[in-house]
C-alpha cells in the first residue's frame, strides 16, 4: 500500500466532544477552585448557597470537577486525536469502534451530572479524589472498559506497525488507573448486605492504616498516570508538531518510559511518611519519590533538547511557549516533589498550604498549559480555521502565568511560615503560638493565592473566547498545516 | 527486544502492567494483617456515633481537619499522645486527612465539650474568633440517618468480623435495640446542649425510643462521634 496516510480522512467527532465537554468542565472545575480559594480568605462566602456552598462539601467538586473533568476530557480529546494519527486508521473505518466512542462519551457525560448532584448532596465516601459512592464507581469502570476498547481496537486495525512514544504512555494510563481504581474503590453496599438503610452507602473493605495505604497508594498514583503519564503522551506527539522538530532522543524516552513505569508507583508512601504504618514503607516511599526525579527530568529534558536549533519558535509562537513552559513547570514541579519527600522536609510540609502549592504549580502550570496547548493545536485541524487571535494567546499566556507564580509563590511562604508556627517553642519550652495564630498569619496570603486563581480562570476564559471564535468566524484554510498552528495576526 | 515489543500491543500491555503491579505488591501487601489488628481495649463505635461520622465526611470535615497526630513533641503538647495504627482498627474508611487548614481531631474528645461543639457548629467564631470554619446551621435541623448508621455496623459485623456484641465490646443488637441504645447515648449530649429545635425534636425519644416522632438531629451525632474520638 502506498502511503495510506494521505487518503485518509480521519473523523474527529468525539474528539470534538471532549475538546467541548473539557473547555465546558474546566470552567466549572476552575471557578469552583476560584471561589474555595476565596472561601478560606473571607469565611463569609462559605454560606451563600446554604449548605451547599460550604468549603466542604465545594472541594471534592473542586478536585473532581478538574481531575476527572477537565483533564481526563483533555485526554481523552487528544487520545481521538491522536490515536488516529499515529496508528494511521481512521475510526470511520470502523462502526464498532465509532460506536464505543460516542458511548464512552455519552456514559461519561451522564456519570458526571450524576457525580456532580451526588457531590453537591454530600455522598462521598470521603477519599481525596475517589469520592464517588459505588454506583458511580461502578459508572465509572463501565466508561474506563469503554475506553480500553477504544484503545486496543484502534491499535487492532492499525496501519503503523510500531506504536510511538504517546501510544506508550496513553497505554500505560489506561493499565494504570485501571488497576489502582478498582483496588481502591473496594467497598461493600450496606444496603446489600443488610437490606436496610441507603442504597448509596457502602463501606470500604479495608480499615485504618491498610485503608490509608490504599487510598494513598491511589492518590499519588492517580497523579501519576492521569496528571503525568498521559499529559507525557501528549506533549510527545504535539510538541514535535507544532515544531516540525523530531523527538530528541528515542534511547532518553525509552529509558524515562521504563523507570517512570517502574519507579513511580513507590512514591505513593511519601504521603504517609511519619504516620502509622511500617517505617521501611516510609522510607521507600521517600527514597523512591527521590529517585523519580531521573525518569522525570529525562522526560521533560527530551522534550526541552526537541527544541534544539529551534529556540527561535519560543518568540515567535506562543503555542510553542505553553508547551516549553509546560515541561518547565514538570521539571520544576518534580523537583519540589521530591523535596517534599525527603522525611526531614515532610516533617515542616506536610499538612501544611505547601502541598496544595505543589500540586498547583503541576497541575496548573504542566497539565493546564499542555492541555489549552493541545486544543489549540487541535482546533485548525479539526474545523479547518485559523486560530482566531495571536495577541489573546499571548495575553492569557502572561495573565496565567502571573497567576500560577502568585499561587505557588503564596503557597509556598504560608505552608513553610504554618510548619514553622506549628513547631515554635518559647523559652520555657511551652508553644509558642495557638493553632488559630498560624490561621491568622495565613490571611494575606489566602488572598494572594485567591486572586493567582482568578488570573488563571481569567485566562482560561479568554482561551475559551478564543476556541469560540476561531470555530465560528476565523479564516477558513483549505490544506492542513504541515507544523505550525496558523494565526491570524 | 524493546523494538519487538513496540510492534506487539498485547505483550506491551502486559510488561507495562507486570512493572507498574510489582511496586504495589511488594509495598502494600506485607504489613496488611499486623496493622489490620486493633490495639487492646479498642471498641468499634457505636451506632451513633457512626451516624456522627457518616456526618464527618458528607460534610468533609476530612478536607480541613486531619486524625494523624504524628510522632512529634510539638505535635503531642498540642494535640496528645502521637498515633498507634491499632487505634485505626475499626475506622472504615480511614480519616487521617491531608492538609490542616484546623487543628488535629484525632483525640478531640479529651479537651472539648458538647456545648463547645454546639456553639463552634453554629457560628465558630463565638468559641474561636478569627476561625475561618463555615458554619453549619443546617445540622441542627436535619435528622441522622440512624438506619444506615446501623446498617454499616451490621455490615462490618457481618463481613469483616468487627467484634460487635462479643463481652467487653461494643453492643449492637436488633435495630429496636440499636435505636434505644442511641437515644440513651443522645440523651445527656440533647441535655447539654442548647438549641431549642434540637430538644423539641429529641423530646418524643425521651418517652419511647421507636416513637416514629422521635428525631435525633445530625448536631448529636456529630457530637457524640467527636466526643468519641480520644
Amino acid at each position: 500500500m502506498a502511503n495510506p496516510s494521505q487518503h485518509l480522512s480521519y473523523d474527529y467527532t468525539v474528539a470534538k466532544w471532549f475538546m467541548f465537554a473539557c473547555i465546558l468542565f474546566g470552567i466549572i472545575g476552575m471557578g469552583i477552585g476560584t471561589l474555595i480559594a476565596f472561601q478560606l480568605a473571607y469565611p463569609e462566602l462559605n454560606n451563600i448557597a446554604g449548605e451547599f456552598s460550604t468549603f466542604g462539601r465545594l472541594r471534592p467538586l473542586h478536585t473532581n470537577g478538574v481531575i476527572y473533568g477537565f483533564m481526563l476530557s483533555g485526554i481523552w480529546a487528544t487520545w481521538y486525536y491522536v490515536g488516529q494519527r499515529v496508528l494511521k486508521v481512521s475510526m470511520r473505518e470502523s462502526k464498532f469502534l465509532m460506536f464505543i466512542g460516542k458511548a464512552h462519551f455519552v456514559i461519561y457525560m451522564i456519570t458526571i451530572l450524576l457525580a456532580v448532584v451526588s457531590l453537591f448532596a454530600g455522598i462521598s465516601t470521603s477519599k481525596e479524589y475517589v469520592e464517588l459512592e459505588w454506583p458511580f464507581d461502578i459508572a465509572v469502570v463501565v466508561i474506563w472498559v469503554l475506553w480500553g476498547m477504544g484503545i486496543f481496537g484502534l491499535i487492532g486495525i492499525r496501519r503503523e506497525k510500531s506504536l510511538y512514544i504517546s501510544i506508550w504512555y496513553y497505554i500505560a494510563t489506561f493499565l494504570g488507573v485501571a488497576m489502582l481504581y478498582l483496588f481502591n474503590n473496594m467497598e461493600v453496599p450496606t444496603k446489600l448486605v443488610t437490606g436496610m438503610g441507603s442504597w448509596l452507602h457502602s463501606v470500604s473493605m479495608y480499615a485504618g492504616s491498610n485503608d490509608a495505604l490504599i487510598q494513598w497508594w491511589f492518590g499519588h498514583n492517580a497523579v501519576a498516570f492521569v496528571f503525568t503519564v498521559a499529559i507525557i503522551a501528549e506533549i510527545y506527539y504535539f510538541l514535535p508538531k507544532e515544531s516540525g522538530q523530531p523527538v530528541f532522543s528515542y534511547k532518553l524516552s525509552l529509558f524515562s518510559f521504563w523507570s517512570l513505569m517502574f519507579i513511580y508507583l513507590w512514591a505513593g508512601g511519601h504521603h504517609l511518611i511519619y504516620s502509622t504504618v511500617p517505617d521501611w514503607m516510609q522510607t521507600m516511599g521517600s527514597i523512591f519519590s527521590v529517585v523519580l526525579i531521573l525518569p522525570s527530568w529525562g522526560s521533560a529534558i527530551n522534550i526541552l533538547l526537541t527544541m534544539k536549533g529551534e529556540w527561535h519558535q519560543v518568540k515567535e509562537s506562543p503555542l510553542i511557549k505553553f508547551m516549553v513552559l509546560a515541561s518547565t513547570f514538570y521539571m520544576f514541579s518534580t523537583l519540589e516533589g521530591s523535596i517534599q519527600s525527603v522525611k526531614s522536609i515532610n516533617a515542616l510540609a506536610h499538612f501544611t498550604d505547601w502541598i496544595p502549592g505543589h500540586v498547583h504549580d503541576g497541575t496548573l502550570g504542566w497539565v493546564g498549559f499542555m492541555t489549552m496547548a493541545a486544543l489549540y493545536h487541535m482546533t485548525p485541524r479539526l474545523f479547518k480555521k485559523e486560530i482566531y487571535s495571536k495577541k489573546l494567546m499571548e495575553y492569557q499566556f502572561t495573565i496565567q502565568t502571573i497567576g500560577i507564580v502568585l499561587f505557588f509563590a503564596s503557597m509556598w511562604i504560608a505552608g513553610i511560615t504554618q510548619g514553622m508556627m506549628w513547631r515554635a517553642y518559647d523559652d520555657y519550652g511551652t508553644l509558642t503560638y495557638s493553632f488559630i495564630d498560624t490561621v491568622i498569619a495565613l490571611h494575606p496570603y489566602f488572598i494572594i493565592r485567591a486572586i493567582g486563581g482568578l488570573l488563571y480562570l481569567l485566562g482560561f476564559f479568554m482561551f475559551t473566547y478564543n476556541i469560540y471564535k476561531s470555530i465560528t468566524s476565523s479564516r477558513s484554510i483549505e490544506v492542513e498545516p504541515k507544523s505550525a498552528s496558523p494565526m491570524q495576526a | 527486544m524493546f523494538s519487538w515489543l513496540e510492534k506487539n500491543p498485547f505483550f506491551f500491555a502486559v510488561v507495562v502492567f507486570v512493572v507498574i503491579a510489582y511496586a504495589g505488591i511488594v509495598e502494600v501487601l506485607p504489613a496488611f494483617a499486623p496493622n489490620a489488628r486493633p490495639i487492646e481495649n479498642r471498641k468499634p463505635y457505636t451506632a451513633l456515633e457512626l451516624a456522627g461520622r457518616h456526618v464527618y465526611i458528607k460534610e468533609s470535615c476530612n478536607a480541613c481537619h486531619s486524625q494523624l497526630i504524628r510522632p512529634f513533641k510539638s505535635e503531642t503538647d498540642r494535640y496528645g499522645a502521637y498515633s498507634k495504627s491499632g487505634e485505626y482498627a475499626y475506622d472504615r474508611p480511614f480519616l487521617w486527612g491531608s492538609k490542616r487548614t484546623g487543628p488535629d481531631l484525632m483525640r478531640v474528645g479529651n479537651y472539648r465539650t458538647t456545648d463547645w461543639h454546639e456553639n463552634h457548629m453554629k457560628k465558630p467564631v463565638s468559641v474561636v474568633p478569627s476561625s475561618i470554619m463555615p458554619e453549619y446551621p443546617h445540622l441542627f435541623k436535619k435528622n441522622s440517618d440512624l438506619e444506615t448508621a446501623y446498617a454499616e455496623a451490621l455490615t462490618v459485623k457481618k463481613v469483616f468480623n468487627v467484634p460487635y456484641d462479643v463481652e467487653g465490646s461494643t453492643k449492637l443488637g436488633t435495630y429496636d435495640e440499636a435505636r434505644k441504645m442511641m437515644v440513651e447515648q443522645a440523651t445527656p449530649i440533647v441535655d447539654a446542649m442548647s438549641d431549642e429545635e434540637v430538644k423539641q425534636a429529641f423530646e418524643p425519644c425521651r418517652a419511647n425510643a421507636l416513637d416514629s416522632k422521635c428525631e435525633i438531629k445530625e448536631i448529636v451525632a456529630l457530637i457524640a462521634y467527636l466526643n468519641s474520638l480520644k
